[in-house]
C-alpha cells in the first residue's frame, strides 16, 4: 500500500538484472497462462507481424529521405520525407512573410523556455516566471507577431499560418479561457440565483454546441452584432469562439475541483475572519488548483487538437497548409506524398499531446503520493 | 457586473436590428416552405430538388442522427473490447490495447478523418476493379455497396409470429423474476424464453412458406446496380468517429471496472459463487454505475464531433443547413437559431436517455 515517490536505494547491478529477468518471465508467463490467453497471444502476434514490419519498411527503410525535388520520390511506394523537408518552412510558418519569420521563432522560443522552466521541479522563482508568462508575455508576443509598431512591418493575420497558427490559437484559448472558466465556475456557485443561473445557462449553452457551429456562428453572425462599418478580423473571430467554448469547458473542470473542497475549509477560513477574496485566494483556490490540474492539462490537450478545426473557416493552419501542399501539381506524383504528410502531422500532434498527458499523469501521481505521505 | 452583461446584450441586439434594416435581410421562418433547388448526396427519405427547405432540414438531421447512432454503436463495442483488453491478464494484449488508446487519443480527429477519406477511400480503384468480399459487398472509390433484404410474401406472418414470441418471452421473463424474488427458486426461464422467441417464427415459416431474398449489388456497365450504396463520406466519418470514440470509451470502461473494489470480488468468491457469476452479478452491475455517466458524455461528444462532416462534405446538419441553406437563403439569424437549437436538443435528449437508464441501475439507498 505505502508507495513513496522517492526512487528506491539503488540496487547492485546483479539484483537489477535479476529483477529484469523476473519481470520479463512474468510477462511471458502471463501470455500463455490459460489456453484463451495463449490463443489471444497468437492472434495479437499475428496482427503485429502483419502491420508493424510493413509500416516500418514503408516509413523508414524504403523511404526517400533526401532529394531536391518531388522527382526523388516519383515511382516509389514508400514514405516521401522529401515532401516534408522541402515544405518544412511552409508547414511551420504558413504564408507568413519569410523575412519576418524570426519573429515567430523568438515568440515561440520564449514560450518554450518559459514553459520548460515552469515544468522543472524545484526551479527557483517559478512564481515570477508564471506571472510573466500570463501577463506581459502574451502582450509582447502579440506585438511581435502582429507588428506595425517599433519599426516592425505589420503582418496581417490573413498571412498567418502553419503550425505556428495552431500554437497561437491554442495559447490564446488557454490563456483567456482558464480565467474566464474560473470566474464562470465561481459564478455558478454564487448565492445570488440570478448570477448562478446566468452562469449555468452560459456554460451549458456553449458546451452543448459543436465547436464548428460556434466558429460558423462567429464568422456569419459576428458582423451582425457589431455596429455597421466595424470590420472584425477573421482570426480574431475564431479566437473569440475558442475562448467562449473553452471557457465553458474549463468552468466544468473547475466546478469539479470546487465541489471536492469540504465545506469545513470555507467555514474555517471564515471563522479566521477572512473575506471572500482572501478566503478564495489563500485557502480554497490553492486546493482547487491541485485537484483540477490534471483536468486542465487534459483540456489543453483537447484544445491543441481542436485548433486544426479552424481550417474549416479558411484559416491556413497546419493541416490546411499540408493539404495545399499535397494539391500542388508538383507533388501530384502518387499517394505516398499524402500519406507521408498525414503521418508527419500525426507524429507532431502525437508528440505534443502525449507529452502533455504524460506530464499530467506524472503530476497526479507525484501529488497523490505527497498527500499519502502527509 | 450584471449591468455590464445586460448592456452588452442590448448593444448586440440594437446593432443586429440596425444591421438587418441596413442590409435589407429578410426575416421570418417562411423560407422553410420554399423549394430548395439543390440535391443532397445521402437521403434517407424521399427528397428531390423541388422539396422545401423544411425537408432539407429533415434529411440533414436524419443524416446526422444515423451517423451518430451507427458510429456510437461501433465505438461502444470496440471501446468495451479495448477497455477490457487493457485489463486482460495477458500482458501483451494489455500493452497493445494501451498503445491503441495512447495513439488514437492523441491525434486530432480531423487529421484521422482526412486520413480515412483522402488517403484510404479516395485512392480506391473505380467500380470495375472494386474490392469485393464474397462477391456480395463491394468497396470502391464511389462508396460501399452492400446487399439489402427483399421481403417476399409470407414475411409479414413470420414477423408477426416473431413479435408475438418476443412479447411472450418478456412476459415469461418478468413472471420468472417475480417468482424468484418471492420464493427464491429459479425457473429455467432462459430456455423457455429462447424457445418462445425462436419457435413461432420457424413454425409459421415452415407451415406458411417464406421467401426472403437479397438484392445483391451487381456490376453493370460502369457502376453497381442493386443493393444499397453507402457514400464514401459516410464510411470515412463512421470509421474515424468510431475509432476515435472507442479510445475514449475504452478508458471509461477500464476506470469503471477498476473502480469495483477487489473486496467485492473476493467476498463473492468466498460465498462460493462461480467466476462467471461473479463477473455478471457482482462486477458488471457495479462497474456499469461508474461507466454510464461518462459514457453518456461521450455520446454527446460524438454528436458534436459528427459536425466535422463539414470538412469532407458529408451532408450532415451543420454542412447542409448551417452552410448551404444559410448561403442560399441569406437568413443567417433564423438558420443559425434552428441549427444550434437542434444540436442542443439532441444533446439534451441523449443526456435524458442516459439519465433514465442511470436511475434504473443506480444504487438503491435505504
Amino acid at each position: 500500500m505505502m508507495k513513496t515517490a522517492r526512487p528506491r536505494p539503488s540496487a547492485e547491478p546483479g539484483r537489477k538484472a535479476a529483477a529484469l529477468v523476473s519481470t520479463a518471465s512474468a510477462f511471458l508467463k502471463s501470455c500463455v497462462s490459460t489456453p484463451l490467453n495463449a490463443a489471444l497471444t497468437i492472434a495479437v502476434l499475428w496482427l503485429l507481424a502483419a502491420t508493424v514490419p510493413p509500416l516500418v519498411e514503408w516509413a523508414v527503410i524504403d523511404a526517400v529521405w533526401w532529394g531536391q525535388s518531388s522527382r526523388a520520390c516519383a515511382g516509389t511506394d514508400a514514405a516521401c520525407w522529401v515532401f516534408v523537408g522541402l515544405r518544412f518552412d511552409q508547414i511551420l510558418y504558413g504564408p507568413y512573410p519569410a523575412p519576418e519569420r524570426w519573429r515567430i521563432d523568438v515568440a515561440l522560443g520564449a514560450a518554450v523556455a518559459g514553459i520548460v522552466a515552469l515544468l522543472i521541479p524545484g526551479m527557483p522563482g517559478k512564481k515570477y516566471i508564471g506571472l510573466a508568462m500570463l501577463g506581459p508575455y502574451p502582450v509582447l508576443a502579440a506585438v511581435l507577431l502582429v507588428g506595425g509598431v517599433f519599426g516592425l512591418p505589420s503582418v496581417p493575420t490573413a498571412q498567418w499560418g502553419g503550425l505556428a497558427l495552431n500554437l497561437v490559437v491554442a495559447a490564446w484559448a488557454i490563456v483567456t479561457a482558464i480565467p474566464a472558466g474560473l470566474l464562470l465556475a465561481l459564478g455558478r456557485r454564487s448565492k445570488l440565483p440570478v448570477v448562478a443561473n446566468a452562469c449555468a445557462a452560459f456554460i451549458e449553452f456553449w458546451r452543448g454546441l459543436p465547436l464548428i457551429g460556434i466558429l460558423f456562428l462567429a464568422v456569419v453572425m459576428f458582423p451582425l452584432f457589431v455596429p455597421p462599418g466595424v470590420e472584425v478580423d477573421k482570426l480574431l473571430r475564431a479566437l473569440i469562439a475558442f475562448s467562449v467554448f473553452n471557457a465553458a469547458n474549463f468552468a466544468e473542470v473547475f466546478r469539479g475541483g470546487l465541489q471536492a473542497i469540504p465545506r469545513g475549509q470555507y467555514e474555517a477560513a471564515q471563522s479566521l475572519g477572512l473575506g471572500y477574496g482572501r478566503m478564495m485566494t489563500l485557502v480554497i483556490l490553492p486546493q482547487v488548483v491541485r485537484t483540477v490540474l490534471p483536468g486542465i492539462l487534459n483540456t489543453c490537450v483537447a484544445i491543441l487538437k481542436e485548433t486544426t478545426i479552424v481550417l474549416v473557416i479558411g484559416l491556413f493552419e497546419f493541416l490546411a497548409v499540408l493539404q495545399a501542399g499535397m494539391a500542388d501539381p508538383e507533388w501530384l506524383i502518387g499517394d505516398q506524398v499524402r500519406e507521408t504528410g498525414y503521418l508527419f502531422a500525426a507524429l507532431v500532434f502525437w508528440a505534443l499531446c502525449f507529452g502533455m498527458s504524460r506530464y499530467s499523469a506524472w503530476l497526479e501521481r507525484s501529488w497523490s503520493a505527497g498527500q499519502r505521505r502527509a | 457586473m450584471l449591468l455590464l452583461i445586460a448592456g452588452a446584450v442590448a448593444f448586440a441586439v440594437v446593432n443586429t436590428l440596425a444591421n438587418i434594416e441596413r442590409l435589407n435581410i429578410r426575416t421570418g421562418f417562411e423560407f422553410l416552405t420554399r423549394p430548395a433547388g439543390f440535391d443532397i448526396a445521402q437521403r434517407l427519405i424521399p427528397y428531390t430538388e423541388r422539396s422545401s427547405y423544411l425537408s432539407v432540414f429533415v434529411v440533414a438531421l436524419l443524416n446526422t442522427i444515423v451517423l451518430t447512432v451507427v458510429a456510437g454503436t461501433l465505438a461502444t463495442i470496440l471501446g468495451f473490447v479495448i477497455g477490457l483488453g487493457r485489463l486482460s491478464s495477458n500482458r501483451l494484449v494489455a500493452a497493445v490495447a494501451a498503445a491503441y488508446v495512447e495513439v488514437v487519443r492523441n491525434v486530432p480527429l480531423l487529421l484521422q478523418l482526412f486520413y480515412w477519406y483522402f488517403a484510404v477511400l479516395r485512392p480506391l480503384p473505380p467500380p470495375r476493379q472494386s474490392l469485393g468480399l464474397f462477391d456480395v459487398v463491394f468497396l470502391n472509390n464511389r462508396g460501399l455497396y452492400v446487399p439489402t433484404p427483399v421481403f417476399g410474401p409470407g414475411v409479414t406472418a413470420v414477423l408477426l409470429a416473431l413479435l408475438m414470441g418476443l412479447v411472450g418471452a418478456v412476459v415469461v421473463g418478468v413472471v420468472a423474476h417475480r417468482h424468484r424474488v418471492r420464493t427464491g427458486r429459479r425457473w429455467p426461464a432462459g430456455w423457455l424464453m429462447c424457445g418462445l422467441v425462436l419457435a413461432p417464427p420457424v413454425a409459421v415459416a415452415f407451415v406458411n412458406g417464406f421467401s426472403l431474398s437479397w438484392d445483391v449489388p451487381v456490376l453493370t456497365g460502369f457502376n453497381f446496380r442493386g443493393g444499397v450504396a453507402i457514400i464514401p463520406e459516410f464510411v470515412a466519418m463512421t470509421v474515424a468517429l468510431s475509432l476515435y470514440g472507442a479510445s475514449y470509451i475504452a478508458e471509461i470502461v477500464r476506470a469503471g471496472v477498476q473502480a469495483v473494489p477487489l473486496g467485492q470480488k473476493e467476498a463473492a468468491l468466498a460465498l462460493g459463487m462461480r467466476n462467471r457469476l461473479v463477473v455478471t452479478k457482482i462486477v458488471v452491475p457495479q462497474a456499469l454505475r461508474v461507466i454510464l455517466p461518462p459514457l453518456g458524455g461521450q455520446y454527446i461528444q460524438l454528436l458534436k464531433n459528427s459536425s466535422l462532416a463539414a470538412a469532407i462534405a458529408y451532408p450532415d446538419l451543420m454542412l447542409i443547413f448551417a452552410g448551404t441553406v444559410l448561403n442560399q437563403t441569406g437568413q443567417p439569424l433564423e438558420v443559425m437559431i434552428i441549427t444550434m437549437a437542434t444540436y442542443l436538443l439532441l444533446g439534451l435528449a441523449i443526456a435524458a436517455a442516459v439519465n433514465l437508464y442511470n436511475r434504473r441501475i443506480a444504487r438503491v439507498e435505504r
